[in-house]
């Protein structure tokens, strides 16, 4: 292109090459250049960390209790969550079952959390909050057992794994309303 | 201009004060009145003398040189977002800085005034590292470098983002007595380019069962939210600019998720990961936070649409009026439905209204701005506006809004803003 002069007598010509050129290597506004690259299915699952309700996608192997939950708590939440989930400087993980239509309403993991899938997900991918991702699974099912253990949901020895976790009720699972819907 | 320019300058002949302003100055005032009192006497035309002619110090000096990237004024260093830590020096880096829409005019806000909400701090990103993969529910999973997206046709509209918190300090007990960006100003609205999200997910190939998206960030948060298919298919952007430049690291450098008119947060920044899915994953942040509580102690969930809205921004809450007078009130108006059509202003606390001019209107969910002019003739005022969009939704009075939900939801305040003009002028946040 940059060599390009015009010239009257043979500019029709030039012009077509140069806009053949275009072509070849930009295709028309709006066309996609179609530039993702194939991906394996193993890197897929080093970076695949959401876990819906189904339980899909939680790590197949490992697991773990309150028992052992407690440990990993007190070593790497209790900082910030306090004793026992009850907050302070961060969120309060414990409580508030039967006051959300009061007037001083309690958001916690027990009264509104509607999926103890959320948990493992939330705790695998953000927390402690300044090394996240650093959990091994059987930590991370330990500690959400524990949490849950707190709201009164499970009991102390309950192993929560892939299969068991999934099962688990929730007190609030039945307290929001899909508004995608309306 | 720094001391080589200077040097370099002065070198070259053109000679620079280094600070003579003042003494000029006085010199000017000094023999001025004598100058002129000369020239009149001996009828010479005036300013004969150019130390008597008007000019300001900065027009006596040679200017500053040039730099790489610009920055206002000094005397606007005043003008900075509001700053909110809930955590404290715990997680600094988890809130929000509002905009200052007080000291703003026009539609677009500057970049590094843009509000900005991060729930783990803002990640350094480099981009030449980072991927955007596109899998789960498709045909062909995928990954993109940046330099790839770079390659892909570009789509620029003007949008806002608003967080679903915004406002959420109107809900104090008391009204806060603060600048109106402090309350209403975690909304901002910018010139977005990037790639249709539409293009990227045909590339890959849906699959019949997908009908959700996750959007994960990569954040240490790793901000996850659920979106369904057909926002993602309609005016979704991948978007790469920000006001013509490359998104600023708060924006979600090097790639972030823009939803137009939803909830800023789904708009997710430093984009990673999206995965088609059947259904929504009930990630934390839309389970546990922006779900709106309700008297009833259910929760609304998946309530996308930011409402249509609007806040008087001058005169607002903290400023004073200087004196009776003719005074042009301004203010900013958005639906997350679409087009504004209208914006009214009351300056009697609702009871009569009148239709303000818009600029912009023409742009859905995007700021409009509005103006009317109004006298103060020096009496008690409470100025509020009232927004209506394209598909007919009203702006509701603070009332009616609250009845709807428990005093604990935080989420979706979009209801009339007053701001009472008392008799000395000073304009106050009141709750009408």
């Amino acid at each position: 292109m940059s060599t390009f002069k015009w010239k009257p007598a043979a500019g029709s010509v030039v012009i077509a090459t140069v806009v053949l050129a275009a072509c070849a290597v930009q295709p028309p506004a709006g066309k996609s250049p179609a530039l993702g690259a194939a991906v394996s299915a193993n890197e897929v699952a080093r970076w695949d960390i959401s876990i819906p309700p189904s339980g899909a996608g939680l790590p197949a192997a490992g697991g773990g209790s309150a028992r052992q939950g407690l440990k990993v708590y007190e070593q790497k939440c209790l900082a910030c969550h306090g004793a026992k989930g009850v907050g302070k400087p961060a969120d309060v993980l414990v409580g508030g079952v039967g006051s959300l239509a009061s007037k001083a309403p309690l958001r916690t993991v027990g009264s509104y959390w509607p999926y103890a899938t959320t948990l493992f997900d939330y705790v695998r991918r953000a927390m402690p909050l300044a090394n996240p991702l650093s959990l091994s699974d059987d930590e991370v099912y330990a500690v959400s057992a524990y949490v849950l253990f707190l709201n009164g949901i499970l009991g102390e020895d309950a192993q929560m794994n892939a299969q068991t976790l999934p099962q688990v009720k929730m007190p609030n699972r039945d307290g929001f309303v899909d508004m995608s819907r309306r | 201009m720094n001391r080589n320019d200077r040097t370099k300058l002065t070198s070259m002949g053109h000679p620079v004060s280094e600070a003579p302003d003042r003494i000029d100055r006085r010199t000017f005032l000094a023999h001025g009145a004598a100058v002129a009192g000369a020239a009149a006497a001996a009828g010479l035309a005036s300013g004969a003398n150019a130390q008597g002619l008007a000019g300001q110090p900065w027009e006596r000096v040679y200017g500053a040189g040039f730099t790489g990237y610009g920055q206002p004024s000094r005397f606007e260093q005043p003008v900075m977002r509001h700053i909110g830590r809930p955590y404290g020096d715990l997680a600094p880096g988890s809130g929000a800085a509002l905009a200052p829409i007080e000291s703003l005019e026009g539609i677009i806000t500057p970049s590094s005034l843009h509000n900005t909400r991060s729930h783990s701090g803002m990640p350094d990103i480099d981009p030449k590292q980072h991927q955007l993969l596109l899998h789960g529910l498709v045909a062909r999973e995928l990954t993109f470098s940046m330099d790839a997206l770079w390659r892909y046709p570009m789509t620029t509209r003007t949008y806002f983002v608003e967080c679903a918190g915004n406002s959420n300090r109107a809900l104090a007990p008391q009204p806060a007595q603060v600048p109106a960006g402090a309350i209403h100003g975690n909304i901002s609205c910018s010139e977005w380019t990037g790639v249709p999200l539409r293009m990227l997910l045909e590339e890959a190939g849906l699959q019949p069962g997908a009908k959700w998206l996750l959007a994960e960030g990569a954040d240490s948060a790793h901000m996850s939210r659920s979106i369904p298919l057909e926002k993602a298919l309609d005016d979704a952007l991948i978007a790469l600019y920000q006001n013509g430049e490359r998104l600023r690291p708060e924006q979600g450098y090097p790639v972030r998720l823009l939803l137009p008119g939803w909830e800023g947060n789904m708009s997710v920044k430093w984009l990673r990961r999206l995965k088609a899915t059947d259904g929504p994953t009930h990630t934390k942040d839309e389970t546990t936070k922006y779900t709106e509580l309700q008297p009833d102690g259910r929760a609304q969930q998946f309530t996308f649409e930011m409402g249509v809205k609007s806040v008087i921004t001058k005169p607002s809450s903290t400023m004073k009026l200087p004196r009776t007078g003719l005074y042009e009130i301004s203010g900013l108006a958005w639906s997350g439905a679409g087009r504004v059509r209208r914006v009214e202003v009351s300056a009697d606390g609702g009871a009569t209204w009148a239709d303000a001019a818009l600029t912009g209107e023409e742009r859905p969910k995007s700021l409009v701005r509005f103006r009317l002019a109004w006298e103060w003739t020096g009496g008690e005022a409470v100025l509020q506006s009232r927004a209506t969009d394209e598909k007919g939704q009203v702006q509701p009075t603070r009332k009616a809004w609250l009845a709807q939900y428990s005093s604990a939801n935080i989420y979706h305040n979009h209801s009339i803003v007053s701001w009472a003009v008392e008799v000395d002028g000073s304009v106050k946040n009141v709750y009408v």
